[in-house]
């Protein structure tokens, strides 16, 4: 909201300068985001008047004009303003006048004397506009310091409201509260009645008490509609954000902004009977002055005359009865609705109303008979002609809130800020901000003011203590508990440590997007059905991700367009799976992206240089990871992987995640030279450990025999290892694959695959006719389960 | 010169010529071997008489000696000399560059994550955690935010299409699910990631949050500056840091307060900037995670996790951190 200080001023006799004025409010909990003056800092710039205009001789594009700027004798100024005109008034910068970045001086211009320059709205700092002199009224007082014509010794206070100050949404409000915090005497004048002068009214009846507290109208007859607004109510409208419209509405809207109280005038004459507030019925539709036309729903209170809806309460006017130039008689309302019956309603109606951000907030129900003496005095001084008439209010009344007095303890105050605050202090600050408070022996029973919506509770009120004697009061105090230390498992892998392993096996963390395009669920995961977000930004963050894939290709892409050529790339975030009912299905995952060679660029010789990484150095990258667990990989189909190159991994005999080579398809689509290796991990599969627990070692000699084995190439190593534990041969403490051989020497379909078996006895040292029983008792099971023959 | 000394003199200077082992063996068998000048001395023995044979044996065997003794010299000399070269020729460019296996890093909002959980877990605060995919109860209601309540305009949230579920705009309805879960006293910190529908130069439509809760017996708002105070210094490693507390409105907590630090920017201007919302624990907040407003009362806080690593790391753009380039991650290394 935006805030004039002299208006402010006019309420409260502030003596502060206005970054003090700003610190006191944002301390105050009205934060100040900007503080803008009307126009730039200028002096000696009067209202002139342009008496003649001559071409200037030396220069097609120039001016000479005489000019009065009310100094005793005519100035000639030299003028290159194409709007410039005999008789208009502008301006005039005088010599010696200070103006932004300018000072004006006697000078020749291309030959002729100025003495003077006539200003356009930009070289004052008003605007942008340049296209011509600042046009002003032809009564403009000519020799009149413009700052004082147009009131630019004024500066606008841009306040960031909370939703709870409902009752700081006006110069009244704002000024009702500085005067709290700053002690200086509130000063609203008093507003005495407008006497009647005419029996013309309309009936007014609440069918729906609970939504509308109060409804006061009158009518005012033989108005002159088409008056002008006066130019300091269409200043101060306009430099607060409203647009100024005609005079009857531009009323309502500077009451709204004085005091708070946002209120309607109908064309009288457009009413039909009397009025009844009634929420609305099912089909009932309504043209909004908006020129939008709504169905109602029947949770809206709608104001309606004997022929249906004429408005929406608290939210927009009807069209057929808003007021027009041709307006004769004006129905004023003025209102108290119900916070909780207004709100949402310009959501669902998807209408801007700055009624209805006021009545959800909670609009004064003692402020509406004011607020329509004021709109009867303003409309009697600006639309007001013989004739015209004032008739009497009409007030009804349904359920007003109830203000309830509200214990509060002094100790309770000491005890949630953590500092005293004397009684008595408390006390003078609850009535500062006119509360009622009754002392009750320990505890002060206080009713809010009817304009505080806020205050409900006694915390409420410990707040308000808090604030007006100032939250800075409040000392930073190094906390004190019982201390207990933090349960740390042993075994529980944190976060960090699983990011700080990933970064150690080389991997740089990118953080993508928790929603991806539809594409990226489709292609990497088959997902038709992804779960949508209902309102996206766009369509590239419009569903939940299921895996991790589509971020970390994008990020790999995004490298490789920039000249990377090399990268390991790992992410830590949910996924989301689909299943909305459950809050469960939104697994903690682990991704990792590998591309290119397997070490970086550098020299070196054999068979290191130029080495790419492949699926098992990318596994063993994984089994690092997964070092102290029991893992197995399997053979797996995913929809965005080389289904010949790609395994579903275990952990702990659960399925935690999946490895593999992106499929072909995505690496041509993504138009990438080579195929990156992704894997995934379900970060609760990895996140308990065992902790160590020791058991006696073998201090015997240990034995080594190798075999190289021949064997069908389809084969899979994990069934030689499973056949080999499935056997359970005592003493072989090891048995793993050290060399794989697949060549024409052994023919097509077959491969040779070296086993070191190490061998190591409890109580005594092996002798080698054991270690070569061993080796044969391997040998037996490997052949009679897959055919396996000793290689020479 | 007798013949032993001439064969003495030959051999010093035979010796000291020796340049290698196969040298050696060559030059000991001028002395030693068959027809050798000392084996040919000691053969001439056999035709003297035992006193001759007395003298001049003593005498050959001190030559003997002394040419073994020369060997020796010889021999350590060269092996000397032949480990020397071995040595060089064995000499590498220790200034090449060593062979690496290519180094990773954080991300520089982990980064500064993973230092704000250390410092609040050295004042004995626990890490939580929650969906991100939330309830509205947990979003808004437990947090005294009911349907259509003006403040829930102060962040537009993303829904879920066909689901009563939302995005979590914040990460406070962790506050909820860890006090439904446990008993007071509570200290903890939960950081995750939030969504709100708002995207341009200084708005991600994704952030990070941290979020703050201590609940014990006789917890103030004292106590929530104190905290803060501590962190934010300690956070930027400057003692003098000033923080400003003001009073604001988040509807779960009362008194509520906003959180504003003293920043120089590169100009050498100083301003206060936006760091947090905090507040004293709404007692119905406390209530809806079953706990009683009489016996207990805390504090809450919220900070933008983005927001501290880009003032902490002097980065200026919140696209950056999305945009995953490594150019720029890698600089957090």
């Amino acid at each position: 909201m935006k805030v004039s200080v002299n208006w402010l001023k006019e309420f409260v006799d502030t003596r502060m300068s206005i970054d003090a004025l700003a610190h006191t409010l944002t301390m105050a909990g009205l934060e100040v985001e900007e503080v803008s003056p009307v126009a730039a800092s200028f002096d000696h710039v009067v209202i002139s008047e342009i008496k003649t205009i001559a071409p200037h001789p030396n220069a097609d594009k120039l001016r000479v004009c005489e000019v009065d700027a009310g100094t005793g004798h005519l100035l000639q100024i030299v003028c290159g303003a194409p709007n410039v005109t005999p008789g208009m008034r502008v301006p005039c910068a005088l010599v010696g006048a200070r103006l932004p970045g300018l000072v004006i001086k006697s000078a020749l211009l291309r030959g002729i004397e100025s003495n003077g320059m006539l200003c356009s709205a930009r070289e004052l700092g008003l605007s942008e506009e340049h296209s011509g002199l600042l046009t002003l009224p032809n009564d403009a007082p000519v020799g009149q310091d413009i700052r004082i014509f147009l009131d630019l010794d004024d500066v606008y206070l841009t306040l960031k409201m909370t939703p709870n100050r409902g009752d700081c949404l006006s110069m009244i409000g704002v000024a009702r509260d500085l005067a709290a915090v700053t002690g200086v005497e509130l000063n609203v004048p008093v507003i005495s009645p407008t006497s009647i002068t005419s029996s013309v009214s309309r009936s007014v009846a609440i069918s729906a008490m609970k939504a509308c507290g109060r409804y006061s109208g009158r009518v005012l007859t033989g108005v002159d509609a088409g008056a002008m607004t006066p130019d300091w109510m269409k200043r101060r409208l306009e430099r607060a954000g409203f647009r100024s419209v005609a005079p009857l509405i531009d009323i309502t809207n500077y009451v709204n902004l004085e005091r708070g109280q946002p209120m309607h005038a109908f064309d009288q004459d457009s009413l039909k009977g009397g009025i009844d507030v009634r929420f609305a019925k099912s089909g009932e539709e309504l043209n909004l002055l908006n020129a939008q036309h709504v169905a109602l729903q029947e949770n809206m209170l709608v104001i309606c005359d004997a022929n249906g809806p004429v408005a929406i309460a608290g939210v927009m006017g009807g069209l057929e009865s808003m007021v027009t130039e041709a307006t004769e008689s004006v129905f004023f309302e003025s209102a108290y609705f119900d916070p909780d019956t207004i709100r949402g309603k310009t959501r669902t109606l998807a209408v801007n109303s700055d009624a209805a951000y006021r009545f959800e907030r909670g609009v004064d129900p003692e402020g509406a008979r004011n607020a329509l003496e004021r709109a009867t005095q303003l409309a009697l001084e600006i639309c007001g002609r013989p004739g015209t008439a004032t008739g009497p209010i009409t007030t009804v009344h349904g359920d007003l809130p109830v203000r309830s007095a509200i214990k509060v303890r002094p100790s309770r105050v000491t005890h949630l800020l953590g500092m005293d605050v004397p009684r008595a202090e408390m006390i003078a600050i609850l009535k500062r901000l006119h509360c009622e408070v009754l002392e009750n022996g320990e505890f002060l029973n206080v009713i809010a003011p009817s304009f505080r919506f806020d205050l409900k509770m006694e915390e409420d009120f410990v707040e308000e203590v808090a604030r007006i004697n100032g939250y800075d009061k409040v000392p930073a105090k190094p906390p004190k508990s019982s201390l207990r230390m933090l349960p740390v498992s042993e075994g529980t892998r944190s976060r960090a440590s699983l990011r700080r392993a990933m970064v150690d096996l080389g991997y740089q963390e990118v953080i993508n997007y928790s929603f991806v395009p539809p594409e990226w669920e489709l292609d990497f995961a088959g997902n038709t059905t992804p779960l949508r977000v209902a309102n996206p930004i766009s369509s590239q963050m419009s569903v939940m991700r299921t895996n991790l894939i589509g971020g970390l290709t994008a990020s790999l892409k995004h490298n490789l367009n920039r000249g990377e050529s090399r990268l390991k790339l790992f992410e830590v975030g949910r996924c989301f799976l689909h299943d909305t009912a459950s809050l469960d299905a939104q697994p903690e995952m682990l991704g990792g992206l590998v591309y290119g060679a397997r070490f970086p660029e550098q020299w070196g010789e054999g068979g290191q240089k130029g080495q790419m990484a492949d699926f098992f150095s990318v596994k063993g990258d994984v089994e690092t990871l997964l070092q102290g667990f029991e893992t197995r990989f399997e053979s797996y189909t995913h929809f965005a992987l080389h289904p010949g190159r790609s395994a579903s991994i275990f952990v702990a005999g659960k399925r935690a995640g999946m490895l593999g080579e992106l499929h072909p398809k995505w690496q041509q689509k993504l138009g990438l030279p080579m195929a990156p290796f992704i894997f995934e991990l379900n970060l609760v599969a990895m996140s308990t450990m065992t902790v160590p627990s020791y058991k006696p070692h073998s201090k015997m000699q240990i034995l080594r025999r190798d075999i190289a084995i021949l064997i069908n190439d389809n084969v899979k190593m994990q069934c030689l290892i499973d056949a080999f534990k499935g056997a359970k041969l005592a003493s072989i403490v090891d048995f793993s694959p050290f060399d794989i051989y697949r060549g024409e020497s052994i023919g097509t379909g077959k491969k040779s695959v070296a086993f070191r078996i190490l061998m190591q006895d409890t109580d005594r040292t092996l002798v080698d006719s054991e270690a070569d029983k061993k080796v044969s008792e391997v040998l037996e099971v490997l052949s009679k389960e897959f055919g396996a023959t000793l290689r020479k | 010169m007798t013949t032993l000394e001439a064969i003495l003199t030959e051999a010093t200077t035979y010796f000291a010529a020796v340049k290698s082992a196969p040298e050696l063996e060559q030059t000991k068998a001028k002395y030693f071997g068959k027809s050798g000048s000392l084996t040919e001395q000691l053969n001439s023995l056999a035709s003297m008489s035992p006193e001759e044979k007395k003298v001049a044996g003593a005498a050959i065997n001190l030559a003997k000696a002394r040419v073994e003794s020369l060997i020796s010299e010889a021999r350590s000399r060269i092996s000397h000399a032949e480990l020397e070269a071995k040595l060089n020729a064995e000499s590498i460019d220790v200034t090449q560059p060593g062979r690496m296996a290519g180094i990773g890093g954080l991300h520089p909002v982990t980064r500064a994550l993973e230092r704000i959980e250390i410092l609040f877990a050295t004042m004995g605060f626990a890490i939580a955690d929650g969906p991100e995919i939330e309830t509205d109860y947990h979003c808004f209601t437990a947090l005294n935010t009911p349907p259509n309540h003006p403040a829930r305009s102060m962040q537009d949230t993303f829904y879920i299409a066909d689901s009563e579920h939302l995005l979590r705009p914040h990460t406070s309805p962790v506050q909820i699910r860890y006090m439904e879960e446990h008993e007071p006293p509570l200290r903890i910190i939960c950081p995750g990631r939030v969504f709100r529908c708002d995207h341009d130069a200084t708005h991600s439509p994704m952030f990070h949050q941290i979020e703050g809760l201590w609940i014990d017996e006789g917890i103030s708002l004292a106590d929530l500056k104190g905290t803060l105070t501590q962190f934010f210094r300690a956070f930027f490693e400057r003692d003098d840091m000033q923080i400003r507390f003001r009073p604001s409105f988040f509807p779960f907590v009362e008194p509520g307060v906003e959180v504003d630090m003293e920043w120089e920017n590169k100009g050498g201007k100083i301003k206060w900037l936006e760091i947090g919302g905090a507040g004293v624990v709404h007692p119905q907040v406390l209530r809806n995670g079953g706990i009683d407003p009489e016996k207990f009362s805390g504090f809450a806080f919220g900070m933008g996790l983005d927001r501290l690593a880009m003032l902490k790391y002097g980065v200026n753009d919140l696209r950056l951190f999305f945009e995953n380039d490594v150019k720029f991650l890698s600089q957090f290394r």
